[in-house]
């Protein structure tokens, strides 16, 4: 205690005092951190591991057994956890029969199910993956940028209202207005189907999250004119014309025509 | 009543009438067309229909135009609508977002008067519909049916011009699209568009020369032709149905005063009023949701309004056909469903009436109408061009089919395409078929009366069906069936044995006249309808008699018998 007392009015006191104290810190840091990591290493392990069993179980008849892709499916290395979570969580995959495009149907797996499979096919190779919760947080996006976005971009498929939209032989653009944000991020980022893929070097985190705030904002807005028919446009707005709003008008007609009794 | 009874109200109102007749004379003109009679059935009322949503039209439309700016130059949106806050925007499409959101009142006049303009469009459209089947058009009409059809292509016009002037995605679309019909016009059609435009599309100038076309020429137009339309009609009087006491010259209804003023009068707020609910309940081209108009945007499920909807299907389902020649292309591919196909649908609806009258020969006036199914062909033709029509209109909108019924578009477009050819002539057929079906019942219920459904039980077993025969108004109506002949073979000389110059001319109408007019059942005679009177009477009177069986076999023999030892044998 002596030499403690003595020594530490030292001018190189505080410095070892620092160092002392960085070292104890990152030391144990380090040895924490090690332990988690070899802890989630493991986790990661194990999920790859489920994820592998049901891929070779679901996916692998189509996509080979080492998702190299065979003739009837396309090859996974490197479409990321992004498109496995799509495909997958909006039931498109497994595809029940083949045809011009695959149909969104109820999901066949859980969501831990799905986050296996997705580290798996992530796993193979590198590619887009999973959005956060950061990137899909769109509260701050500019909505009125989103529809700009949206209209030269999503609007020729999706129709300006993305109440989707014919493509040829059968296939098509769906309805976003069924779409989650997650879906519709996961969806610009792997290009599912026919969609073009709108890499982050195309339509940077921001530009995804401005258009998936006017889809919101299309989604929850009222339509002030009254019943939107669909908000399909002059189609069914021309049906209404002539079923709905006809017959009323010459049941009126044949109510005044009538012979005076 | 004596003029010692007339009330004070009276008493005023003979005083303002005195007192305009002696300046203007208007007491004779009145008491002319106060009582001028019209004859009465709902179907005379679509025409109405498509006067008073004019009327709205022009109203509504009035209100716009305070608060509309046609103008092309580029302003940033900076009103309520969110979406669009920040948005660069040409000033139309500024102001009727403005009209939408700001304006009171806006958005109701809006759609008020874009849903007027579809009640006009659909009005004009069955009231030709009635007028086409009933035969209207006959002389001394014709004329009024050529005013009619120029109304419908002035009133399409019209439509047009309004869809494509808040310039939002959805109207310039539109107007793209007529850029592109414009252009594959042979020689001129880059020429007639840098003309219309002012340059390249979409240029800068065409909002405000459309919006002194929509606003002025074409409602000039419009009203000019309307009160040709319905001068002519008071001039040549309403045709009328057949029916008791109604001949082919006199008119059986009512007085325009009092009763057709309270009818018309009522009918048009009835009118007003409907449109106007349902202006106020269902949204109608939600122009904020498409966003403004530029050239290098468009929006799947783009279309147009239905009354041009058959204009846009029938380039939806053309083949891509181009010619390409000496360093030109022929746009065939819309030239053909564009202006061509148009061309002919126009000039065939306005050459039937005397197409009709050339091929008959018939130069008599008619101011009684057909019923659809006294003349066979005609009917089978108005059923075939709407097949025609719908196919097409179901052509524009082949995408929203194609998505929501889950089908593949390019199969709808051949589906479409095959149809157009093949529907039209099996329609022509079946409608035919169904009208001369009806021409022979007719003259069954002339010939037996109508069926009672009683059925008798005669001593020796059999069963019949009482017959009784019909009432007035039917019979009116069997009876007066117009006995159109087909012109004859033409002689191939005359009779000093000349050859006839104009044979080959002669017998292409005599073989049109014996397409339009061939087919019919032919009416009972006077004679035929006077033995089954006599017939049908004696059958009543003795209510349940006891048949002789001669007698009862004689209707057996009519076919009118469920069963008897006569009939049954032979069937």
């Amino acid at each position: 205690m002596k030499t403690l007392a003595t020594h530490r009015r030292h001018p190189a006191a505080v410095i070892v005092a620092i160092l002392v104290g960085l070292l104890v810190t990152g030391g144990l840091y380090t040895v924490v951190n090690s332990a988690t990591q070899a802890r989630s290493a493991e986790q990661d392990a194990t999920q790859i591991l489920n994820g592998k069993k049901l891929f070779l179980e679901g996916c692998s008849s189509c996509h080979g057994i080492a998702a190299q892709g065979t003739q009837n499916g396309p090859t996974l290395i490197g479409v990321g956890s992004a498109a496995v979570h799509f495909q997958v969580s909006t039931g498109r995959m497994p595809l029940a029969n083949p045809g011009a495009q695959a149909p969104q149907k109820p999901r066949e797996y859980s969501e831990t199910d799905i986050a296996a499979m997705a580290a798996y096919v992530a796993s193979l190779a590198p590619g887009p993956a999973i959005p956060t919760a950061a990137d899909l947080d769109y509260s701050d996006a500019d909505v009125a940028e989103g529809g700009e976005l949206f209209r030269a971009n999503c609007s020729q498929c999706h129709q300006a209202a993305g109440r989707g939209g014919a493509l040829s032989n059968g296939k098509y653009a769906p309805n976003l207005m069924e779409a989650t944000p997650q879906e519709i991020y996961e969806a610009m980022l792997t290009g599912p189907q026919n969609m073009p893929v709108f890499g982050d070097s195309t339509l940077p985190r921001e530009d995804k999250q401005a258009i998936i705030a006017y889809v919101e904002t299309l989604r929850a807005s009222d339509d002030p004119g009254g019943w939107a028919l669909g908000r399909f446009g002059p189609v069914t707005e021309g049906l209404f014309m002539w079923i709905g709003a006809l017959l009323l008008v010459v049941a009126c007609a044949i109510w005044i025509g009538a012979k005076v009794r | 009543m004596s003029t010692s009874q007339i009330s004070p109200v009276e008493q005023k109102g003979a005083g303002v009438a005195t007192y305009l007749d002696e300046r203007v004379g208007s007491n004779g003109f009145l008491r002319r067309n106060l009582n001028k009679v019209f004859p009465d059935h709902w179907s005379f009322m679509l025409g109405e229909v498509a006067l008073y949503s004019f009327i709205v039209v022009l109203l509504s439309g009035v209100y716009l135009t305070l608060f509309f700016k046609p103008s092309m130059v580029e302003v940033i949106y900076d009103g309520p609508y969110i979406p669009l806050k920040g948005v660069k925007m040409s000033e139309a499409y500024d102001s009727a977002l403005n009209i939408s959101f700001e304006v009171r009142g806006g958005l109701l006049m809006r759609q008020i008067h874009h849903w007027a303009a579809l009640f006009f469009m659909t009005a004009i459209a069955v009231h030709m519909f009635r007028v086409f089947f009933t035969g209207a058009f006959r002389k001394p009409r014709e004329m009024n049916w050529v005013v009619g059809v120029s109304l419908a292509m002035v009133a399409l016009m019209a439509g047009f011009s309004g869809y494509s002037l808040p310039d939002d995605l959805l109207s310039g679309t539109g107007l793209r699209i007529a850029e592109g019909i414009v252009l594959s016009i042979p020689i001129i059609g880059t020429w007639a568009s840098f003309l219309l435009f002012g340059g390249e599309f979409p240029g800068t100038d065409f909002i405000s020369r459309l919006y002194g076309i929509h606003i002025l020429l074409i409602p000039g137009i419009l009203l000019a032709l309307i009160t040709v339309h319905l001068m002519m009609v008071w001039v040549q009087k309403h045709t009328q149905f057949p029916g008791p006491a109604r001949t082919n010259n006199n008119v059986v209804g009512y007085p325009l005063m009092p009763i057709y003023m309270a009818k018309a009068g009522g009918f048009f707020f009835l009118v007003f009023g409907i449109i106007v609910i349902i202006a106020g309940l269902v949204q109608l081209n939600p122009i904020w949701i498409f966003g403004p108009y530029t050239p290098d945007q468009v929006s799947a499920g783009t279309q147009p309004d239905w009354y041009i909807g058959w204009l846009d299907g029938a380039l939806r389902v053309m083949p891509n056909w181009e010619i390409q020649a000496f360093g030109y292309t022929l746009s065939l591919n819309i030239l053909i469903p564009a202006l061509v196909i148009p061309g002919i649908i126009t000039t065939l609806l306005i050459a039937y009436p005397f197409i009709e009258a050339w091929a008959s020969g018939d130069k008599r006036e008619h101011h009684l109408l057909d019923r659809p199914r006294d003349a066979p062909t005609r009917t089978a033709l108005g059923v075939m061009a709407i097949t025609f029509y719908v196919l097409l209109w179901i052509g524009g909108g082949n995408d929203i089919i194609a998505v929501g019924f889950d089908l593949s578009i390019n199969s709808v477009i051949w589906a479409l395409r095959i149809s157009l050819i093949v529907l039209p002539p099996i329609a022509f057929v079946i409608t035919k078929r169904i009208c001369l079906a009806l021409q022979r019942r007719d003259r069954e219920k002339l010939l037996h009366g109508r069926e009672t459904g009683q059925i008798m039980r005669m001593p020796n077993g059999e069963f019949l069906e009482i017959h009784a025969p019909l009432n007035e108004e039917e019979r009116a109506k069997i009876i007066a069936k117009p006995q159109v002949k087909p012109l004859p073979q033409p002689p191939e000389t005359d009779s000093s044995g000349v050859r006839n110059p104009k044979l080959k001319k002669d017998k292409r109408r005599a073989k049109i006249s014996q397409f339009l007019f061939g087919d019919t059942i032919a009416a009972p005679t006077g004679e035929e309808i006077a033995h089954a009177d006599e017939h049908l009477a004696h059958e009543v009177i003795e209510d349940a008699p006891v048949m002789a069986e001669e007698e009862a076999l004689q209707i057996a023999h009519d076919g009118s018998v469920l069963e008897s030892p006569g009939t049954s044998g032979k069937s």
